[in-house]
């Protein structure tokens, strides 16, 4: 089954990249085509980040452990989509402009904010392979568990860029608290006490 | 940094004018009804007309809209307005008035005659337009009533129907949509009220049947669809100032030296051009600083955002 399932899954996560790839090449970005890019590849990020964090309690409450497989997977294509959303902020929205970008990391909560998502990815991207999961053993876990905080930063981005209280923003940040509590220990209690009776 | 000048073949292609003036000819033969109530000045420009900028494509500017009534997309506003009713209409004037009065658009058409003014929109979120209104200086529509010396500044009313107005039935603002200007701005002559834009009716998504168009101040200023303007001692406290006073301020002038909390205001996108094209700087007073900085002399534009 793995093996249908993950190149057509691989192929699926390609289908936001493919819609904006198209709309570019096409002149299909409306009136505001830098923001477009930005916001597509932007919401694109937030969404992998959810999906992959969204692996481990799928696991522990269907009790079906294929779910771990894809995690990897969706957490380097949220990295994807996060550098090509930082890329289109640097190289389209300020042309390789460092003055405003710097003063806007430094002064811009949001900004900053998304950028330290971006810089948290990294650790996580270097030690996802096999090898390092073997290599660093115990503290393996201990390194991704910046994904939690990955997530925190990335809905907190999306909030703080929007003008007004939107229910978008909103929707992320339940979906998120949703899933960093399925993670608590007494809940996972609650889940195996249930699935026990 | 870098920045895209326009060459002068950029402005605004005569073709536009052409097809504009055909098209109200056609208005005029077809329809020979609502427009042509609208008494139209394109000659007599009281402005310094629009030379370095070009006009934004009419598609943008009536499909890519901060309309919060109709919805929080930029593409809700024309989605959603279609069937909006702005006929009949009435404008109420009163407050600190010795004769409040009370007159529908028609009557405001009628007795005011329009004039294009092709102004630089430029909203807070840091985006900019060139559009072509046709509207008439608001100080010619509120010296219909007398203010008495208690009047200090004027605030604007926009209409409340969350039957028509989807986006009105959340509280994202606190609705009906209030905003206000210091009597002194009011008056200025680029202050106007709003009644078409490129040679047509004003479209729903843009606030018809009346808006104000305040060129020297972010877009979220020019009310629209307004039904009542008040003249008031105290200084009104707008929708925006109301949902985040620290970020929206009463004047809210563009500036590039006073950044938004959360976002620098130096540089601009110009709505209609392609995704290789690099921000425009942002100018003080949107570029209308000759004629309207003597309004703020010796004030603390930091403070007075």
């Amino acid at each position: 089954m793995i093996k249908i399932f993950k190149p057509t899954i691989f192929v699926l996560c390609l289908v936001p990249f493919i819609i904006i790839a198209y709309q570019i090449l096409f002149n299909k970005l409306g009136a505001e085509p830098v923001k477009q890019v930005t916001h597509h590849t932007g919401e694109w990020t937030l969404r992998f980040i959810l999906l992959s964090l969204a692996m481990t309690p799928l696991k522990n409450i269907t009790k079906i452990l294929a779910w771990i497989k894809y995690r990897r997977m969706l957490g380097l294509f949220a990295f994807f989509y996060g550098t090509l959303h930082l890329l289109t902020y640097i190289g389209l929205d300020y042309q390789f402009n460092l003055d405003p970008i710097i003063d806007d990391v430094l002064n811009k909560k949001f900004i900053f904010i998304g950028f330290a998502a971006w810089i948290l990815m990294l650790p996580l991207v270097v030690t996802s392979n096999q090898k390092m999961v073997l290599i660093l053993k115990q503290n393996w876990k201990k390194i991704h568990r910046l994904s939690y905080l990955i997530g925190i930063f990335a809905v907190l981005h999306f909030i703080w860029l929007s003008k007004t209280i939107f229910f978008e923003p909103l929707i992320y940040l339940i979906i998120l608290i949703t899933l960093l509590t399925l993670r608590l220990d007494f809940i996972k209690f609650l889940l195996k006490k249930k699935s026990v009776t | 940094m870098k920045l895209h000048k326009f060459k002068s073949s950029e402005i605004t292609p005569e073709s536009f004018y052409i097809n504009r003036r055909e098209f109200l000819k056609k208005m005029g033969i077809v329809t020979g009804t609502a427009f042509t109530s609208q008494n139209i000045i394109t000659s007599a420009l009281s402005y310094t007309p629009e030379t370095e900028r070009k006009i934004t494509p009419y598609k943008f500017a009536t499909t890519y809209n901060n309309y919060y009534e109709f919805g929080t997309s930029k593409s809700d506003p024309h989605k959603n307005s279609k069937d909006f009713i702005t006929n009949p209409w009435d404008v109420k004037i009163d407050g600190e008035v010795e004769n409040e009065i009370t007159l529908s658009v028609e009557e405001i058409k009628n007795m005011i005659p329009s004039e294009e003014r092709i102004y630089r929109f430029r909203c807070v979120e840091g985006w900019s337009m060139v559009v072509p209104w046709l509207g008439f200086p608001l100080n010619k529509l509120l010296k219909k009533v007398k203010p008495t010396s208690k009047a200090k500044f004027v605030k604007f009313t926009s209409v409340y129907d969350p039957d028509q107005m989807k986006g009105q039935r959340f509280p994202v603002l606190n609705w009906p949509y209030k905003e206000g200007l210091r009597i002194d701005e009011a008056m200025h002559p680029l202050t106007i009220m709003v009644t078409g834009l490129y040679g047509k009716e004003l479209p729903n998504q843009n606030g018809a049947p009346l808006r104000l168009i305040v060129p020297w101040k972010y877009g979220f200023k020019s009310a629209k669809a307004i039904v009542n303007i008040k003249f008031v001692e105290k200084m009104p406290v707008s929708s925006w100032m109301n949902a985040s006073p620290n970020e929206y301020g009463f004047y809210s002038n563009v500036n590039p030296n006073v950044s938004h909390p959360r976002w620098s205001q130096a540089t601009e996108r110009v709505i209609g051009e392609n995704i290789y094209s690099p921000r425009i700087k942002t100018l003080m007073f949107n570029g209308y600083g000759d004629e309207v900085a003597g309004l703020y002399d010796g004030m603390d534009l930091r403070k007075n955002f």
